[in-house]
């Protein structure tokens, strides 16, 4: 007969997830040291923003939420230039702009 | 910075852009092509897929030369659950024969050729150039202003090739922030793996290679798939899904992607590979109505800055590569009258129109938005399926008429006949 209740998951497989931080050392990097690209506007937005998501859906985690000093600090070094953060924040509160000619992400593979 | 006017200014050199920048050079324009990165390709992504054919408008012969990986001549549909899969596929010997359908390509080497082949024809490419803005007078768009210093450039007219994010078409006022259900995006990464174990795992030979592309439990039911492309010797794994769906559900990318690499059937498929580069883009959705206005005066928009992408057939990088050959012809046109206005410009809409792009935009606009209001496609259907193989496949000595029944009396439990029967019925009306 059918099974009614959900297919077992599979067997619990060994939790082999590479966090994002480490995938990042085979990335190629050329850091504009001068300024950030991005740039949290208001961070009296972040701090009424319930879900903060910009911590989550971030796919190279840029942005963290820092209880101690209550503000999003913004790791654009590691910044793939995706655009996600600039549409996703749900007050629009990220200035977001390429880096400068030359610096930022450089895929070898792409 | 050159302080010279050029006929045309084009931005980003992705598809769009180098295709309209070869185009113009070939046909004796002076054209410039800017491009932010180190080199062309250097922040270009795709799932990997590029199509044959439609380049083949752009540099007839293109793929003997440039870099692909392997030809394409399987596609595979997995239907996943967390522990079973249905699959559908086609694979023919006549897909690996010249000319060949498709090819996976590495985009940092694919675009590096192509922008070389603008430049043998006569462009000017300058890389490690941000544009940050057009210049304008009168109201119309005159040229473009660098990151470099004293980097103002001028030019007849501006494409705006810049890719998803069209920060440029933005600034001209074409359109506003894309919403993030009409963004999907992409994680991937590049899996090595020796060429010998490769070939042997996807059943391989001469070259060939297989694309999969895997829905329903690989996604966590979110719309979008995922993706398993063959390279020469490393693979393409990735996974797509709209913006607006992850934020809902939380999930970190990074842990979409593992989560769908520990997959049992995925699982296998990467065994022993070893994780080489990992990498994100947004992917336009939405098709033909959340297209933007694609010129002004003095401007036009190609490639994905003009939303020209449908997922279901991951053509992006031909309607970017055609919208790119038509903006260029529309330039030309323009160049030839001397007349730079949108009056003219706005033959470039009637290009696209002679082509599949609009149609297929079109029709993938309704498959787009069938697919939003239906996410039980992504949930209830691919489980309903999953069980009801298994039920049929499964020797238990129950009478297959009994087993049918109760597939049927299951199946309703989960949907209604009369909602299977509406979505059927809109499912065929969605077809393109």
């Amino acid at each position: 007969m059918v099974a009614t209740q959900p297919p077992a998951t599979a067997p619990a497989a060994p939790d082999t997830t590479t966090p994002v931080e480490d995938k990042l050392y085979n990335v190629r990097f050329k850091t504009d040291e001068t300024a950030s690209h991005l740039i949290v506007v208001n961070p009296e937005l972040c701090i009424q923003c319930a879900d903060k998501p910009c911590t989550v859906f971030c796919p190279v985690s840029v942005y963290k939420w820092e209880p101690g000093v209550q503000r999003i600090s913004v790791g654009y070094e590691k910044c793939v230039e995706c655009g996600a953060c600039r549409i996703g924040c749900p007050p629009h509160n990220i200035a977001w702009r390429y880096p400068r000619g030359g610096f930022g992400v450089q895929y070898k593979n792409g | 910075m050159v302080a010279e006017k050029f006929d045309v200014i084009v931005v980003g050199a992705g598809l769009a852009g180098t295709s309209a920048a070869y185009t113009l050079a070939k046909a004796g324009a002076k054209v410039v092509l800017l491009e932010r990165g180190d080199f062309p390709g250097s922040k270009n992504v795709m799932g990997g897929i590029l199509y044959r054919q439609p380049m083949e408008k752009v540099i007839p012969g293109w793929w003997r030369e440039a870099p692909v990986e392997r030809p394409i001549s399987e596609q595979r549909v997995w239907i996943l659950t967390e522990d079973s899969m249905v699959t559908l596929g086609y694979k023919s010997q006549r897909f690996n024969e010249e000319p060949y359908n498709a090819f996976t390509v590495l985009r940092a080497r694919f675009d590096r050729w192509f922008a070389d082949q603008a430049v043998a024809a006569g462009a000017v490419l300058v890389t490690e150039t941000t544009v940050e803005d057009v210049l304008r007078e009168n109201g119309r768009v005159v040229g473009v202003r660098t990151s470099r210093p004293e980097g103002d450039l001028y030019g007849h007219i501006v494409i705006a090739a810049d890719g998803v994010n069209s920060l440029l078409a933005q600034k001209v006022g074409l359109h506003g922030e894309w919403p993030p259900d009409r963004v999907a995006i992409a994680v991937k990464e590049i899996i090595q793996l020796s060429r010998e174990r490769l070939e042997e795992r996807f059943g391989l030979e001469n070259g060939e290679g297989t694309a999969i592309e895997l829905f329903g439990e690989a996604t966590r039911g979110m719309m979008g798939y995922g993706f398993i492309y063959t390279n020469r010797d490393t693979l393409s794994v990735g996974v797509g899904v709209l913006l607006s769906d992850l934020i809902a559900r939380k999930i970190h990318p990074n842990e979409l992607l593992e989560g769908f690499k520990r997959h049992p059937m995925v699982r296998r498929l990467l065994e022993g590979g070893e994780a080489k580069e990992y990498m994100a883009h947004l992917i336009p959705e939405g098709g033909w109505p959340t297209v933007p206005p694609v010129y002004t005066d003095g401007f036009l928009v190609a490639g994905d800055a003009a939303m020209m992408v449908n997922g279901l057939f991951r053509e992006g990088s031909n309607f970017a590569a055609i919208s790119g050959k038509l903006a260029a012809q529309t330039a030309l046109e323009a160049l030839e009258r001397g007349d730079f206005s949108s009056r003219t410009l706005s033959s470039y809409v009637e290009r696209l129109r002679e082509t599949f792009i609009v149609r297929d935009l079109e029709g993938y606009s309704r498959v787009s938005r069938y697919a939003h209001e239906h996410p039980e496609l992504f949930t209830v259907y691919p489980r309903l399926l999953a069980e009801a193989c298994h039920e049929l496949m499964t020797v238990d000595s129950i009478p297959k008429r009994l087993k049918l029944l109760d597939i049927l009396r299951h199946a309703r439990q989960r949907r209604p006949l009369l909602a299977v029967a509406k979505d059927l019925v809109g499912a065929l009306r969605a077809l393109p």
